[in-house]
């Protein structure tokens, strides 16, 4: 298991990691204009609300763009496949690919899963089966 | 803009400088001072990038700068390096300040080195970064130019080309830390992943240790002064809704650098100048895609069409538009982009080290900021 670097939550944030903790996938949406947004914001950028709600998403979206990260302070470390992966809502975000570096490419679908990594628990993505 | 560069320094571009930031600085802004043929008592105004460690105060204590009224620092690192050339321009220009000094001095490779892990600089937005291991900017940009080199079919070697020209143009500058050492494609494609399949060890630009400085004053000051001026022609920032510092992940289109877009947009617009007016072209390079993104935003090449216009030589000195003749960042050494104003500056006098003849124009740009210096 590759050494994490957890998230020091904020009042903007902290929805999303116990979202995360409780194995759901949420991300702001406007109370008065219902636009969906991430990474998080105290204030909406399309009406400037500042009410909002926790949407769950689906969980499944593509590839939208990937490397290979190798530690370079700690070369025994499993690399990771780093991903930004365009939800099927809508919004971006990055997280990690599950497997093999040889299994990421652009627009290859694939859907979230929950990781326990000891001090925290993130969202990952693996390929879609089939 | 009514303003002018009439002074550049610097120290020696090192891995170990052995001497404090300050002292860097202060050798830096000496020189630069002394080049245009001021003293310090005629210093009045100081810009810098916020991520420098010397103080604004300490600097004039050791140069003996006895009075300022104009300081001002760049965010966001080197994005914006050629801001500090707007934001002294602007003190000029509107008589906030008669010369402005502006410096960068750093020991990023023999102190805190930028390209090493850090999880200790971070604000709210490192939390959607740093748990996945995006934890230098190498990774967070490959991560980034991976959309764009997979939309235009750009490779690994493709970058290769920039790099081998870059080390040319550095093997015969006397300044640059990769001076009388050239490589092949070959090399390049031997030198280890930082980031797989985007970036190679020689993609990346020096760590470097060393300090710049250059003095800005009004056009009629510049006439009375030692050297031939450089005009400040244009400059400009970009910043986008959406964007960061380092990356484009949310953009609409993330294989774009909309921000360098919108940047040449601006510059070509106040300018009046087209691209085929500017002999020599300075493009910031942390990492070897920023050169290939910048190309075509700024309009020296169609969208997607870098990897051939680099092939075919045209970014060579004796190209259609040479670039980074000094060897770029990746050759001559990384002071955070500061470095490639002097060489603009050097090139408009006549005293670069690959000197490319009758240069009337010269563009220095650094992703989200740029100016555009001219003979005057
Ligand atoms: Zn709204």
């Amino acid at each position: 298991m590759p050494p994490v670097i957890p998230p020091v939550p904020g009042h903007d944030d902290e929805f999303f990691w116990a979202g995360v903790r409780d194995g759901r996938l949420l991300v702001q949406r406007c109370a008065d204009c219902h636009e969906l947004r991430h990474p998080p914001l105290p204030m909406c950028p399309h009406c400037r609300s500042l009410e909002w709600e926790a949407a769950e998403l689906s969980g499944r979206g593509t590839i939208h763009s990937w490397v290979v990260s190798h530690h370079p302070s700690e070369p025994d470390a499993e690399p990771r496949v780093v991903v930004v992966v365009a939800m099927e809502e809508g919004v971006r975000l990055v997280s990690n690919l599950q497997g093999r570096a040889e299994d990421a490419a652009i627009d290859l679908p694939v859907e979230v899963v929950f990781e326990d990594f000891g001090d925290v628990v993130l969202p990952q993505f693996r390929v879609v089966a089939g | 803009m009514n303003a002018a560069i009439v002074g550049i320094g610097q120290t020696e571009f090192s891995k170990d400088s052995g001497r404090s930031e300050l002292q860097l600085a202060a050798e830096a802004a000496s020189a630069a001072i002394d080049d245009a043929g001021l003293t310090p008592a005629d210093i009045d105004g100081m810009v810098t990038f916020t991520l420098d460690t010397n103080d604004e105060l300490a600097l004039m204590r050791a140069l003996g700068v006895p009075e300022v009224r104009w300081m001002s620092r760049t965010p966001h690192g080197g994005a914006l390096a050629s801001a500090t050339v707007q934001h002294a321009a602007a003190a000029v220009a509107s008589g906030a300040a008669d010369a402005v000094l502006v410096y960068r001095a750093f020991n990023e490779r023999s102190g805190r080195r930028f390209g090493q892990p850090d999880a200790a600089r971070r604000g709210p937005a490192w939390n959607w970064y740093l748990p996945y291991g995006l934890d230098t900017p190498a990774k967070i940009y490959a991560l980034w130019f991976q959309r764009y080199m997979h939309t235009y079919g750009v490779t690994n070697e493709d970058l290769g080309r920039y790099v081998v020209l870059a080390r040319k143009h550095a093997a015969t500058n006397p300044n640059a830390w990769f001076y009388g050492r050239p490589i092949t494609l070959e090399e390049h494609q031997r030198s280890r992943w930082i980031v797989e399949p985007i970036i190679r060890k020689l993609d990346c630009c020096q760590e470097s240790d060393g300090g710049v400085a250059f003095v800005v004053t009004t056009r009629e000051r510049a006439r009375d002064l030692k050297q031939p001026p450089v005009g400040v022609v244009a400059a400009s920032q970009s910043h986008l809704w959406g964007g960061d510092v380092m990356f484009n992940y949310y953009h609409p289109e993330v294989a774009d650098f909309p921000e360098a877009t919108a940047l040449a947009t601006q510059l070509w617009r106040t300018s009046g100048l087209t691209p085929g007016d500017v002999q020599v072209a300075m493009l910031y390079e942390n990492f070897t895609p920023v050169v290939f993104q910048q190309l075509e935003a700024f309009g020296f090449c169609g969208r997607g069409e870098a990897k051939a216009f680099i092939a075919e030589g045209n970014i060579e000195v004796g190209g259609t538009i040479p670039v980074n003749t000094h060897g770029g960042l990746l050759g001559e050494g990384y002071i955070h982009g500061v470095n490639n104003v002097l060489e603009g500056v050097r090139q408009l006098r006549g005293t670069a080290a690959n000197q490319v003849p009758d240069v009337d124009h010269v563009l220095v740009a650094a992703g989200r900021s740029a100016a555009i210096l001219g003979r005057v």
